[in-house]
């Protein structure tokens, strides 16, 4: 008598396993083949820069861009937006010694170089006052002004510019 | 004391009296061959000292200078052709070669003494040491720098912009050396407050 109580529980513990596995199983299955045929099947635009190939596979990568070296300069998208830099700067020391950068669009070297010179906000600081020398705070140039390269853009850009924004809500308003 | 006096004596006295077994014609040729032997043993021996293992034999150099010059062009680049240490350091003319190797028993002494044998000792130098090449690049109109680089073979249409302006102008006029703008193109340049306005921080 015992051992079938016993028998009948671990009987009804089996089947309620075997429920419990094919209840989770059934849940998660639909869920995982529709994230991986996202990836495979619709081709985002940047998935990784891998793309679609399996992990298991060595991606070739894709040869590297040149510099864009033109000295023309790119149309700003807002007003504060630092101007992105149009030439080459591979080589440039760029450290606590020697900024290369300023060799030439420092103020007193613009009649010389033809460079920009950089703007009055490099001599302020954090508190909007004006120092008699460009502030540490924008002393490394590379963290607003990037190089470009002559490639095309991964993703599609939908950066929408303010004035455009601004005349659209013009017209709604009308 | 007395003896080596004499040997000294002996040894004058047979460089002075002329030869009496050996004939003129031997010792001429025999000279001659002597000579082109020491001539030709010496200037291997100078050019030894030229090459990029003398050079980053000691840590000094290894470990600053050569590193640096490591991610540069003059390094590495697409065609392979590279200069090494006494590609700019060194005259190639025979004359200015001697002068300067005579004047590198400096850095014999600097050695023996440990002037730059730290990262910080080198670093407290860095700008004396800089400025010494400078001024030699520039007493020598960038000598070094000319033996490869023909100002007569730059074709300026294959330069960017603002190199071919530079060179069109400042540099075929005479006006500026190539050390006066490529300054820093083989190892990493000091704080240079002092030398190039805004350059660098206080």
């Amino acid at each position: 008598m015992r051992a079938t109580l016993i028998n009948k529980a671990s009987r009804n513990l089996m089947i309620f396993c075997m429920t419990a596995a094919l209840a989770i199983s059934s849940i998660t299955w639909p869920l995982t083949a529709t994230a991986t045929e996202k990836v495979i099947d619709q081709a985002p635009q940047v998935a990784t820069l891998r793309g679609t190939t399996p992990l298991n596979t060595e991606v070739t990568p894709p040869a590297m861009s040149k510099v864009e070296n033109n000295d023309l300069k790119r149309q700003r998208d807002y007003p504060q937006q630092p101007p992105t830099i149009p030439h080459d700067i591979s080589q440039y020391q760029l450290d606590k010694n020697f900024n290369k950068c300023m060799d030439c669009h420092s103020r007193k070297f613009a009649d010389k170089a033809q460079a920009p010179a950089v703007s009055v906000t490099h001599y302020m600081n954090r508190d909007g006052d004006f120092l008699g020398e460009m502030s540490p705070r924008r002393y490394f140039c590379t963290q607003c002004h990037v190089h470009q390269l002559e490639s095309e853009p991964l993703v599609e850009n939908e950066f929408v510019d303010m004035e455009k924004i601004i005349r659209k809500a013009h017209e709604l308003s009308k | 004391m007395k003896k080596k006096m004499n040997l000294l004596k002996l040894g004058w006295e047979i460089l002075s009296k002329p030869a009496v077994h050996l004939s003129l014609g031997f010792l001429t040729i025999s000279g001659f061959i002597a000579g082109v032997i020491f001539w030709g043993g010496f200037n291997t021996a100078m050019e030894l000292t030229n090459t990029e293992e003398f050079c980053t034999g000691c840590h000094e150099m290894r470990d600053t200078p050569f590193m640096e010059l490591q991610s540069t062009i003059h390094y590495s680049n697409r065609s392979g052709v590279r200069a090494i240490c006494s590609d700019c350091h060194v005259p190639h003319n025979w004359s200015d070669k001697i002068a300067r190797k005579m004047q590198a028993s400096k850095e014999v002494w600097g050695k023996i003494f440990g002037t730059i044998d730290t990262r910080e000792k080198f670093e407290a130098h860095r700008l004396q040491l800089a400025q010494n090449e400078w001024t030699r690049l520039k007493a020598n109109d960038s000598l070094e720098c000319r033996n490869c680089h023909e100002f007569d073979s730059m074709d300026f249409t294959r330069q960017s912009k603002r190199a071919a302006a530079q060179h069109s102008n400042a540099l075929a006029s005479g006006e500026k050396t190539c050390i006066d703008c490529h300054k820093g193109i083989a190892h990493k340049l000091p704080n240079m407050d002092g030398v190039r306005e805004s350059t660098s921080p206080h």
